[in-house]
């Protein structure tokens, strides 16, 4: 028999984790809370100057198929005196036993508590997770408030697509970072150190930051309401807001977001993390564009994200190579709004299917636009009786279409499908919005008449040509109205409302002739209705998330673990009207809770589309015709391009 | 060419599962260069096997994955690239081309090899070795193991192999693989329960180290999966 050859690996020390073995042994996937993983940055705390920490409050699996953060944790690292290390929401599980045996929260690589660090950078990429950053917060013993926060406890720093209305979140953020994170992360950690070597206090400090362009720090602004001692001069505007002002001079009043100009010129992460356990996108991600010329007027990412800005193909055929190399990888996706609007779209695919498909590397499509080049594409890298063809033709009239200003007509649709069909699909999943401004009966019943034309030109290929059933599966999703678009100040549906359209819908889909080949799924109304909320909310509502979270609720975007009747106890015990901001309507004149903050897109851009979409008339994307939305005062992108 | 690889899992690795390891090595193959093959069809996968799940929690210096290659380099290089991309936590021991003969997979495997201890290295109490040779030479060992189906108890006694009772530790060989599979903590918890007084049932303190696994060899002993391959002194690739 043999002996331990290595006594040393036997009982090797286990990095000193946070949380003592039997914990971790009885948790759920345990390698969620150890770190340690390939291209982890691994440094000793003690030789930087500054501690990073950023968090997707969501599970580890989700957060780690963030790009963003992949992004900026290794710019941040690139740093010699700054270690950026991660954390993610504890599963319920493990933020019990936490909460029993008084872990504190840590950073997943260096197992320090998060109460060390100088910053925690928190994304926002979804209402659903606010009472998530509740969790983070209290676990790792920092003050929900920034107002009680201490010397010692860290600067709280959020970005990402919610902070475009941070209004919600205010009192629990130090500051928000508006716009990409590329650009300003290095100074603000210059001015960091600085400060904190000449021994400036926390509000000396935020209020440096305040004048850096793009940072937002909320108890620097003060917001006052139209109330009984301050009445509205119209009463459409009881309640809202009657000012919003900076407490200094020295800083801006308006806030203007942050781009990057050049895409083929910045920080890309070439090794990034690869987990231990199945992240949801196991997989390479590679941007190749940001913003999107579309302009779709629900999409709040189409105008944030305006000018679209291209990668060039060199910049990603060299990084693919990297990203592949250092990650071992056997996926690959591109990434970006609207991909099939990249100007070199059929160079990069053909070219990452010659290069790496013999070597045992799947190329994934994100949603292309379907025609005969993508379905060329997607009959070489996946196997069509098992994939469908997907379409959004996010309305079911052509009228309602040019309401959102969403090109794609019953024609692409029903020729694209065609196509499909007689290369040898059989499946088409479409996917819709209820709810959306100007909706009558016949855009809900149009849904289920478009699905069976669909399956109808199916039923044209002859008999024996076909390959069995087609099948034709539909789903809705409830429209929530969203900051910095054109339809920001429409009223949204009551939860009833959406679920009578949905039965309406479901309805018709019986009444068809092929009803038999289609499926109609739609989403939950409760969580819509709470995210409209939250996405149009100001600093009224952040009692009513603390009230929540202290309930008990985390975890909302999770359905098994989303409370609705104890979000509705915590609006109601802090007296605020969910109809006030979700089924109000708001006139234009109304100063909403995120005009602060400059996209670059107009105000002025967004009544005239909202004027438009009434008249159901379109506004060409970017490239066919500039609308004069007012980003061009970025200078970068499309918006150059065009000129030149 | 099918190719035998020696690993260890250790430190904070011990709470990674089989199939996350499994996982792990797809893409240290490809991060190391490693000319492995692959099956053919939309989604090709790489001809790879790995022996005996490791329970998670335990460590070992003993575990083992087969792959098949198209080309190789020395086992020297082979081993030198693999721990390049490797964490800290898992280690490359080995890299052997097997015999075409040998059987496939891991169906082979027959025995293995244990370390246990109490959390910090407790000693045990002084008359260990002699409470050991007492429950070894009882005529039966009845163990009550736990399956999907419910319990079903077994005498265990033919299935320690070999075993050594030290001060701190106690070593153990016991019959594993598809046909009859002990395992080591099975067998430590009936001891305990045996002599509770002097060896209460120790819960989540036990620790356990797996050493080495083995098939039967020509002569009716134990050959380790490592000792099945032969060393590449000089790949084709360099």
């Amino acid at each position: 028999m043999k002996t331990s050859v290595n006594e040393a690996i036997a009982f090797s020390e286990k990095r000193n984790l946070a949380v003592p073995e039997e914990i971790l042994l009885s948790v759920e996937k345990p390698a969620r809370y150890i770190g340690n993983e390939v291209n982890a940055a691994s440094k000793d705390p003690k030789s930087v100057d500054v501690l990073f920490c950023m968090c997707f409050p969501d599970v580890y699996e989700i957060g780690m198929s963030h790009l963003g953060i992949q992004i900026l944790y290794d710019m941040f690292n690139r740093r010699e005196d700054v270690y950026c290390d991660r954390v993610y929401s504890p599963w319920p599980d493990m933020d019990k036993a936490m909460r029993e045996n008084h872990i504190r929260l840590f950073g997943v690589e260096s197992q320090l508590p998060i109460n060390d660090f100088d910053f925690l950078g928190i994304t926002l990429q979804y209402e659903m997770c606010y009472t998530n950053i509740l969790q983070i917060l209290d676990l790792s013993g920092i003050p929900i408030n920034a107002k009680d926060r201490t010397e010692d406890d860290p600067i709280v720093v959020g970005g990402g697509p919610c902070s475009y209305n941070p209004e919600p979140l205010a009192p629990f953020f130090d500051f928000f970072y508006m716009g990409e994170g590329e650009t300003r992360y290095y100074e603000i950690m210059d001015l960091y150190k600085e400060m904190r070597a000449a021994k400036k206090s926390r509000a000396e400090i935020l209020h440096a930051i305040a004048k850096v362009p793009g940072m937002y720090v909320p108890a620097l602004y003060e917001v006052e309401y139209y109330d009984e001692e301050h009445p509205a001069p119209d009463p459409l505007l009881d309640g809202t807001i009657r000012s919003f002002e900076p407490i200094y001079d020295d800083i801006p009043k308006k806030i203007r977001k942050e781009i990057v100009k050049d895409m083929s010129d910045t920080y890309y992460p070439n090794h990034p993390i690869v987990p231990y356990i199945k992240a949801t996108q196991d997989k390479v991600t590679l941007e190749i564009q940001r913003g999107c010329i579309r302009g779709c007027r629900f999409c709040q990412a189409g105008m944030i994200y305006r000018p679209v800005r291209e990668r060039s193909l060199d910049f990603l055929k060299k990084n693919a190579l990297e990203l592949l190399t250092s990650t071992g990888h056997e996926e690959i996706t591109l990434s970006s709004l609207s991909s099939s609007d990249y100007s070199h779209l059929e160079e990069l695919v053909n070219y990452l299917i010659d290069t790496y498909k013999d070597q045992g590397v799947n190329i994934s499509l994100p949603s292309l636009r379907i025609d005969a080049f993508s379905l060329d594409v997607m009959s070489k890298v996946q196997d069509i009786r098992k994939s469908s063809v997907t379409f959004a033709p996010e309305a079911g009239t052509q009228r309602l279409r040019n309401v959102i200003n969403k090109g794609l007509t019953e024609e692409d649709i029903i020729n694209g499908s065609g196509q499909a069909f007689d290369a040898g699909w059989t499946r088409v999943k479409l996917y819709f919005m209820l709810g959306l401004p100007t909706e009558t009966v016949e855009d809900m019943e149009g849904i289920p008449i478009l699905c069976n034309k669909i399956a109808a030109r199916y039923y044209e290929i002859p008999k024996e040509k076909r390959n069995g059933r087609v099948q034709i599966v539909a789903s809705s999703s409830f429209f929530v109205p969203k900051p910095f678009t054109p339809f920001q100040w429409v009223p949204m549906c009551t939860k009833e409302e959406f679920l009578n359209r949905a039965r309406i819908v479901r309805h018709k889909f019986g009444e068809m002739l092929n009803s038999k080949s289609m499926k109609y799924n739609w989403h939950e109304a409760d969580l819509t209705v709470l995210e409209g909320v939250l996405a149009r909310g100001d600093r009224r509502i952040a009692p009513v998330i603390v009230k929540a979270y202290e309930k008990g609720c985390i975890f909302d975007a999770w359905s098994e673990y989303y409370k609705n009747d104890v979000w509705m106890e915590a609006f109601d015990e802090c007296g605020v009207s969910i109809d006030f901001y979700n089924t109000r309507e708001r006139s234009t004149d109304e100063l909403l809770p995120w005009d602060f903050i400059d996209t670059g897109v107009s105000k002025r851009f967004l009544i005239r589309e909202w004027e438009k979409a009434q008249r159901a008339k379109v506004t060409f994307n970017c490239r066919k015709q500039c609308s004069g939305c007012g980003v061009g005062s970025f200078e970068g992108g499309i918006c150059v391009e065009r000129k030149n | 060419m099918n190719v035998r690889i020696k690993f260890a899992k250790y430190g904070s690795l011990v709470y990674i599962g089989h199939l996350d390891v499994m996982r792990f090595f797809q893409k240290a193959m490809r991060r190391a260069g490693i000319p492995i093959s692959y099956t053919g069809g939309y989604s090709p996968h790489q001809i790879m096997s790995f022996a005996q799940p490791l329970g998670l929690g335990m460590s070992s210096e003993g575990e083992y994955v087969d792959i098949q290659v198209y080309d190789t380099y020395s086992s020297e290089e082979s081993v030198r690239r693999l721990n390049e991309v490797m964490t800290d936590g898992l280690k490359v021991l080995s890299y052997r081309v097997l015999p075409e003969k040998a059987k496939g997979g891991m169906s082979v495997i027959k025995a293995a090899d244990y370390m246990l201890w109490i959390e910090g290295r407790k000693k045990f109490p002084e008359n260990a070795s002699q409470l050991w040779n007492e429950f070894l030479q009882k005529p039966e060992i009845l163990a009550t193991k736990e399956s999907k189906k419910g319990e079903t108890t077994l005498d265990i006694k033919p299935h320690i192999l070999d075993s050594r009772m030290e001060e701190d530790r106690l070593y153990l060989r016991v019959s594993t693989g598809s046909e009859i599979n002990i395992k080591p903590d099975l067998v430590f918890r009936t001891f305990c329960a045996a002599f509770p007084e002097s060896f209460p049932d120790p819960g989540n303190a036990l620790r356990i180290h797996r050493i080495e696994l083995y098939a039967d060899d020509e002569n009716g002993g134990f050959i380790s999966l490592e000792d099945m391959g032969d060393e590449v002194a000089e790949g084709s690739l360099s």
